[in-house]
């Protein structure tokens, strides 16, 4: 059928079966991604409310459609029915940047992602390097709303954002060193691969902690939402967008908990891998199980949000920079010495 | 083949423009942007000669890191920068010196790297094919042991600058209470509770 | 065009269609829907007040502290990598080469620990 199709005159002309088809081709996957990973997000809202409402023995969300389950479509559509207001001391075009920058580097992380074995848009050599750079650029997202809304709580609220999401930066870093140590290779295929005995979150559990920590305060999550703190500075660096611009910055900032959700399956849950590889497992497809993983780190994220109450910034600054630091970089200094003296380490 | 060479010229057109922004723009905020937005096109540029891991490396550290340091700067102090833009013409033939100079090592090097049959024969590490190593473990293999001495000395210059970081901009200010987390664990029921028994209508 | 390349092309055209997604809903709403800013709607929001000065004002120099002792760390990280990659191939001595470099680093981190320069207050 496909080859029929293919072989008519017009798309066998070599502009078309060079370029065009090959460009359809990718955006038609790069759409596969963005549809439902903005479905992913709209019911990661929902999910967060009747989760927590679930913890607090309230109902949730559950007028709008069958069990409230039309409620994301409506919030949405109420911020976009709504006024985008542009403060008057604010510049304008860095105030309007920030959110669709925060959006965006959600969205395009996306690219290198494995959902199974060969299924990803852009198997990259430097995959891992390609997240960890995009997750240092979300603090751009921050500044820049918190200097361009030009009101303080925005200021106060971009200042401690970023000052916080770089100090968990260095402790991410660390942790994928260790994974990589153990795989000896930066494509994200790979990593998976060579969790195939084992999930990386048995042998290097206290850095499969770390990291989730550190994700939790990389996504401005509670207990590290400072940034947000609406019971002193409102809601921080957002306090002066409204409309679709808030919008952004939701979408955003919610893509990137299922993103990082999705960098810790990958990096200590073994991606699309089933637990044991034995029959009813693997009967269930790879991209199923990469999902129920995801799924499950996200509610941990609903679940923290639920127990935890709010750090105090002296105290965030302290577990970042002297507890997680150090012991990371003990680890990482720990691993590479037992995998060189039980030659452990994987060659080229 | 004409998508690399049209991407070349886009991204190389946007890195000279962006990089032409950055010291003409008047606002310092937008020139802090444009020069991310070279990095963005010089990391792109790095991709398409095939160094993927110097392009990750290169936004992870100066886009990442560096140029927050400097937006922190321009955004956040008080710097009036009428002011310091007066100075501008009395520095610009020194400026220009300088830049001379750069672009004449430049071309040097260029040059004497074109001209000279022998530069690559001697080259103690000759580029490997792509397909067969990986970049990034291409500069692992060399940097760590036959650099090692420069290796070392990064390190020593990364210890300097720490140091020096911290004694330029540490203020120790007095009469502030921390929390000191050992005294607060060490503390027993015994020191801070105490059950005293009431008698009905006696107060405590 | 090279294997390499043809992998980084899919970002590229996913990052075009990013920013047009992120453009578009934006766009698409401050079009669509009446905008009619005042001058109460668009003064920055201060509990009420009027702003008392401007906002973008001085702050602690710790920040810049965290900032340029992340950007030390982050090369630290940065020069992990390649070594986290080929460590089977440099064997035991690109292994003490490292541990050396990372002692000296300590030094630094210990030394900033017992200045008290990760302190908060």
């Amino acid at each position: 059928m496909l080859e029929t199709l293919l072989a008519h005159p017009y798309l066998a002309h070599p502009f078309v079966a060079g370029y065009v088809v090959p460009t359809v081709i990718i955006v038609v996957q790069i759409l596969a991604i963005v549809v439902p990973l903005l479905v992913a997000v709209a019911y990661l809202t929902y999910a967060e409310r009747k989760v927590i409402a679930g913890m607090q023995l309230r109902k949730g969300p559950n007028v709008v459609g069958p069990f409230g389950l039309l409620q994301p479509l409506a919030d949405g559509l109420k911020l976009f029915a709504k006024e985008t207001i542009l403060p008057a001391g604010a510049n304008k075009l860095l105030f309007l940047m920030a959110p669709m920058l925060t959006f965006i580097l959600s969205l395009i992380a996306w690219a290198v992602i494995p959902f199974d074995q060969g299924l990803v848009l852009a198997d990259i050599n430097v995959g891992v390097l390609y997240l960890f750079a995009i997750s240092s650029l979300g603090v751009y997202g921050v500044i820049m709303a918190g200097w361009a809304s030009n009101s303080k709580y925005a200021f106060l609220g971009a200042l401690r954002s970023a000052a916080q999401m770089v100090s968990y930066e260095v402790s991410i870093g660390f942790v994928i060193i260790t994974v990589l140590l153990c795989v000896g290779s930066l494509n994200l295929t790979a990593i998976v691969e060579a969790q195939r005995t084992i999930w990386f979150a048995i042998p290097l559990l206290p850095m499969f902690v770390i990291f989730f920590v550190s994700t939790l305060a990389e996504t401005n999550r509670t207990p590290f939402d400072l940034p947000e703190g609406e019971s002193e500075i409102v809601a921080g660096y957002f306090v002066e967008y409204s409309s679709m611009a808030f919008a952004l910055f939701f979408l955003g900032e919610y893509a990137n908990m299922i993103l990082m959700s999705g960098m810790t399956s990958i990096l200590f849950l073994g991606g699309w891998l089933p637990p044991l590889d034995i029959a009813p497992f693997n009967w269930i497809p790879g991209p199923i199980w990469f999902f129920a993983k995801i799924s499950l780190v996200l509610f941990c994220f609903l679940w923290v949000r639920a127990t935890f109450p709010r750090y105090r910034y002296d105290q965030l600054m302290r577990l970042g920079w002297k507890v997680f630091l150090p012991f990371s970089l003990f680890w990482v200094a720990l691993t590479a010495g037992v995998l060189v003296t039980f030659d452990l380490l994987p060659k080229a | 083949m004409i998508i690399q060479a049209l991407a070349f010229y886009v991204f190389a057109a946007i890195a000279i423009a962006s990089g032409v922004m950055v010291v003409t723009s008047r606002n310092p905020v937008h020139s802090v942007l444009y020069l991310i937005l070279a990095f963005f096109n010089a990391a792109a540029l790095f991709v398409l000669i095939g160094a993927e891991f110097i392009a990750m490396i290169l936004i992870v550290v100066y886009v990442g890191a560096v140029a927050v340091l400097f937006l922190f700067v321009v955004m956040m102090l008080d710097i009036n920068f009428v002011e310091l833009r007066q100075g501008f013409m009395r520095y610009m033939p020194i400026g220009a010196l300088i830049g001379l100079v750069l672009l004449a090592e430049l071309v040097f090097v260029g040059g004497a790297w074109t001209f000279s049959g022998e530069a690559t024969q001697v080259m103690l590490a000759k580029t490997p094919e792509i397909a067969a190593v990986h970049n990034t473990e291409a500069i692992g293999n060399l940097m760590y042991t036959r650099y090692v001495y420069l290796f070392q000395a990064a390190g020593l210059v990364l210890l300097v600058a720490m140091i020096g970081a911290i004694v330029l901009t540490h203020r120790q200010r007095d009469g502030v209470r921390k929390q000191r987390i050992g005294a607060q664990i060490a503390v027993r029921r015994e020191d801070v509770v105490e059950v005293v028994k009431v008698t009905k209508g006696g107060g405590v | 065009m090279t294997d390499l390349l043809a992998e980084y092309l899919p970002i590229l055209i996913f990052l075009v269609i990013a920013v047009g997604l992120s453009a578009v809903m934006v766009a698409a709403s401050m079009i669509i829907v009446p905008q009619k800013p005042d001058s109460e709607k668009v003064s920055a929001y201060e509990c009420g007040f009027e702003a008392f000065n401007d906002s973008r004002g001085q702050f602690d120099v710790r920040f810049y502290l965290v900032a340029i002792l992340f950007i030390i760390f982050d090369l630290e990280v940065a020069f992990l990598f390649p070594w986290a990659v080929s460590l089977g191939n440099i064997g035991i001595f690109g292994f003490w080469s490292m541990m050396v470099f990372l002692g000296v680093l300590t030094i630094g981190f210990v030394y900033e620990w017992r200045k008290g320069a990760l302190e908060w207050e």
